[in-house]
């Protein structure tokens, strides 16, 4: 059957087998390798897009059918005009990855609550993560890197310096 | 302008918070994991499981999965025999297992049959249509059951007995002697429950053979990609230089990714047979159904002291659950791994310890999850027994372990099971966790809790790893010692090129084996690449696993950055008209004797061996070595955990977590923080809920990430961190190997903890995982009594 579904800002049109996986359309007609696999079950999160620019959802849960019209951005879509998104630079800035395996999952839940939640406390960032494994990090330095990425985005953008 | 302003920092000394070199690519999405590896023409394997745990193979019928358009061919034990390839050795050498079943399968889940075809969901597709008729056996599902050789596992090894071996160290008849001599002691058998490491990107592989150049270029997840790729030649008789192994980023691995599996070794049969390459990814259950379980142990811990707590002597006595093969991923000589590290940060005078390990119907594995090599059982069992001996002796657990350290002055310490302890002491990093919890504060709360009818709990582990296998003498796998390298390249214009052949899966060696060598040699490590995991490029190493990759590889990078240093020190001489022996190394640059002020960069002798070389050396600035370590090295901790029972839901809450690690020289304090909150996470996850269980008839039944619970950022507690310093004394920059003590000290801490909480309840121990239902029973039982 065919799709159309724009993914980080372009729109694609492609076949696609019923049962194909969001997940493996993203990585495997699209090439778009960020978004990962990591269990059977809908249990780890390393797969989360985020679907119509404020929700996250596993990708592994999904039919790439289901996405038809629908907006997708993946890590791929959040460095803008070359710099990186906060919460990329957080993520660096608080050693908030290790592996790096789960870091792209963590980072578009972490988009998707910053969406609707600009100033998240902790235990709010830690429940919004909660579908999210990670086995490297213990969270802590996540928790610290959304709250980092809240607070410089909620800053008052600096004032132009004049030259 | 100030004078009090904090000096900047050196930029090229040790102990720096450098960001990660690494994380650019990760952030971006960008890494490249091995599922992202996709060649031209790649087909797919898919494998067929034994739902039994213990069944004679009947028949396989392949007709249905040929006949499903796009499978290339199905593959079976028989198949694979036909090339020599049914069975391989484990990986000491000591035991054998089968790639695919022939004749029987021993575990459930077990590999059954191999389905390659032109996608992923082709090849599992026809996987289900591969017919296996089994005749089913009874099963052993415990080791105690094993060892009454009642039903014997193995036909195919000579000795018809599920006995594997027995390993003891120590004098029995002493310590014998001395607990029945002793005024108390204590008996406690304790169990580390069978756990999986599951890192979160599963086991995969992309074999790749090339008919043009007859070469097979291995794409792994691999931990050790040089140790896979001479066990490859040995199995197969390719040679050496026509295997190419690549390990690309990982995704965690925590032990998992040591050893070969038969994905691995059906994928690239069948890529060497069809000659086109061929991709095996794991599911989640095959991960934590068929690889690389870890521990399974069932100790005795015995303990003898006097009445006034000095312990005289330690006996503990294992029996170890092996699974259906002898694959534990152990030094050759060391069959039950570091386990003689069980007198932990003691000095007892007596010691004994003995092992029997035993097969059984469940998957093969005994990987050292994050662990080097069984310290994580031998640690867990004697910080538990010092606790119930504290509690045996009423005295303060505390209080027990001050009295009984090694103390500062015995290092080297000569430990009673043959470790020779490099540095430590023990008394300080304690008595700073007892400061920085507020332990007597916490000791009056529990008191006035208790009067309450409250349950609160102290737990401490002051544990003591043996890491950094290993130096020559002792440590080999598969006849190869257990030596590391490095090999550093100075560019003309300053910049460098690092290998090593140790495999970061997400430990950072990016940016703190750069580190290591912008110290050595005064460059910048932003300009030092780090490259790992390429067999063709790297220096063989036996890559990264038991806390080994800083005491080794580190110690190798370190010699070679000096080794390069003396060359560049005769460049000096020669650009300075000094002679060398006037040549110091001083500030990250060299300088005349009795010339002040005159300095010479790195960069500078860099870009002066290529162009204006002195006269009697070799032009260029490289150097390789391999690192022979004189010892292991005993990174140590004290961890302190607190917590609150609450007996009507047998809910634990961790209210705290404090742990202080002394690893020794700290090379980038970020990322030792950044490896203690994990392995600390790990360590709560095997005390509270991690557990591959089985039923009486052998079923597995923890499959997949529901039954299998990693715990999430809901649960995972808070950690505080801190560290003392005592450098190894015999490693280049005395760094002693950080990574898996807190997943070593933990488990016992939180433990002990509950067991205080519950110790009026009259409640000694309950085994791991001490899941709400174990706790909410124990609480229960105890009322009711
Ligand atoms: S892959 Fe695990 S939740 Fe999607
Ligand atoms: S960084 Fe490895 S799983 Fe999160």
């Amino acid at each position: 059957m065919k799709i159309s579904v724009t993914v980080n800002g372009t729109l694609y049109e492609r076949e696609v087998e019923p049962r194909t996986l969001l997940v493996y359309f993203l990585r495997e007609a699209l090439g778009l390798t960020g978004t990962h696999v990591g269990c059977d079950t809908s249990s780890c999160g390393v797969c989360v897009v985020v679907l119509d620019g404020d929700r996250a959802v596993k990708s592994c849960t999904m039919f790439a059918a289901m996405a038809d019209g629908h907006d997708i951005t993946t890590v791929e879509g959040l460095v803008q005009g070359g710099k990186l998104h906060p919460l990329q630079q957080a993520f660096w800035d608080c050693h908030g990855l290790q592996c790096g395996y789960c870091t792209p999952g963590m980072l578009m839940t972490s988009y998707a609550l910053l969406k609707h939640q600009p100033n998240p406390d902790e235990p709010a960032i830690r429940e919004a993560l909660a579908g999210n494994l990670c086995r490297c990090t213990g969270y802590q330095n996540i928790v610290k890197a959304v709250q980092q990425a809240a607070a410089e985005t909620n800053a008052p953008a600096p004032e132009p310096v004049a030259t | 302008m100030s004078t009090t302003a904090e000096p900047t920092p050196d930029k090229y000394s040790l102990g720096q918070s450098m960001k990660r070199k690494e994380d650019p690519r990760f952030i971006r999405g960008a890494g490249n994991f091995l599922d992202d590896i996709v060649l031209p023409g790649m087909l797919w394997l898919s494998i067929v499981h034994s739902p039994y745990p213990h069944a004679r193979l009947v028949k396989i019928d392949k007709t249905a999965a040929l006949a499903v358009p796009g499978v290339v061919a199905v593959l079976t034990g028989e198949d694979l025999a036909a090339h020599n390839l049914a069975w391989i050795p484990t990986f000491h050498g000591y035991d054998k297992q089968m790639i695919l079943a022939v004749g029987k399968v021993l575990f459930q889940y077990q590999e059954v049959a191999g389905v390659i075809a032109t996608s992923r969901e082709i090849a599992q597709d026809a996987a289900e249509l591969v017919d296996v008729e089994y005749e089913p056996l009874d099963p052993v599902v415990n080791p105690f059951q094993s060892r009454e050789d009642k039903i014997i596992l193995r036909d195919d090894r000579e000795n018809k007995t599920n006995h594997i071996y027995h390993w003891e160290v120590g004098k029995r008849d002493a310590t014998d002697a001395a607990i029945a001599a002793s005024d108390v002691s204590i008996k406690e058998r304790v169990v580390f429950q069978r756990c999986h490491p599951a890192p979160l990107e599963p086991c995969g592989i992309v074999a790749d053979m090339d008919a043009a150049t007859g070469r097979l270029t291995l794409y792994l997840t691999s931990q050790a990609p040089h140790a896979h790729r001479t066990v490859v030649s040995l199995v197969t008789g390719i040679p050496e230089d026509k295997i190419h192994v690549i390990s690309p980023d990982l995704g965690g691995g925590f032990g998992n990714k040591v050893p070969v599996y038969p994905g691995y070794v059906v994928a690239a049969a069948a890529s060497v047979v069809i000659g086109v390459p061929v991709k095996w990814i794991e599911t989640r259950t095959e991960n934590l159904t068929t690889t690389g379980f870890a521990r399974d142990y069932h100790m005795d811990v015995e303990i003898g002291a006097t009445k006034d707590g000095k312990v005289t002597a330690l006996k503990v006595t294992t029996v170890a659950d092996h699974g259906a093969f002898d694959a534990a991923a152990d030094p050759t000589k060391y069959p039950a791994g570091l386990f003689g590290i069980v007198t932990g940060s003691y000095d007892f005078a007596n010691a004994f310890t003995e092992l029997d390990a035993y097969f059984t119907n469940k998957a093969p594995g005994g990987v050292a999850y994050r662990c080097s090599f069984r310290v994580t059982e031998a640690s867990f069992a004697i910080e538990r027994g010092m606790e119930i001996l504290a509690r045996k002796l009423n005295m303060d657990p505390a209080e027990l372990r001050l009295k009984n350290f090694v103390k500062k002055e015995q290092f080297p310490y000569p430990s009673p099971l043959g470790f020779v302890y490099d540095s430590g002491d023990y008394h300080l990093t304690l008595r700073k966790a007892l400061d920085m919890i507020g332990y007597d504060e916490l000791r009056k709360e529990q008191a006035e809790k208790r009067k309450r009818g409250e349950l609160m709990g102290i737990g401490i582990s002051t544990f003591t790893e043996a890491v950094g296998a290993g130096p020559s003498k002792h440590f080999d796998i598969m006849g190869i010692k257990m030596f590391d390298s490095a090999e550093i390249r100075v560019h003309p214009t300053g910049s460098a090129i690092l290998r090593a052949g140790t495999k970061s899966q997400g430990q950072g060696h990016e940016t703190t084996w750069a580190q290591i060598a912008a110290d050595e040699l005064g460059l910048d490590p932003q300009n030092i690449m780090v490259e790992e995991g390429d067999t063709d490029t790297a220096p063989y190493g036996l890559g990264t696993y038991a806390s080994r990759s800083t005491p080794v590889a580190g110690g190798a990078i370190a010699m070679a950055a000096r080794k390069i240093r003396e060359k560049a020190r005769k460049i000096a001489a020669h650009l300075l008209e000094a002679s060398v022996d006037d040549i110091e190394w001083e500030n990250h640059a060299f300088h005349a004797k009795g010339l002040p002020g005159k300095a010479i960069t790195m960069q500078e002798i860099a870009f002066a061996a290529y162009t204006n070389p002195a006269p009697d050396s070799e032009p260029g600035l490289e150097a390789t070595f391999y690192y022979d370590p004189p010892n292991l090295t005993f990174p140590y901790g004290a961890y302190i955990a607190v917590v609150d029972v609450d007996p009507e839901t047998g809910f634990v809450k961790v209210r705290r977590f404090l742990a202080i690690d002394d690893c020794g020289t700290v090379i980038n304090p970020m990322i030792v923080e950044g490896q203690i909150h994990g392995g600390l996470t790990e360590g709560f996850a095997i005390a509270f809920m991690q557990e591959i269980a089985f039923d009486e008839s052998g079923n597995n039944l923890n499959t997949n990430f529901t039954e299998y619970l990693v715990p999430t950022s809901l649960e995972t507690p808070h950690w505080e961190t801190s560290s003392t310093c005592t450098p190894s004394p015999h490693h280049p920059i005395g760094a002693k190997g950080v990574g898996e003590s807190p997943n070593v000290g933990s488990p016992a801490a939180f433990v002990n903890a509950v067991m205080d909480a519950l110790a009026p309840l009259g409640v000694t121990h309950i085994d791991m995982p001490l899941t709400r239902e174990k706790v909410w029973r124990a609480c229960r039982e105890a009322s009711t009594a």
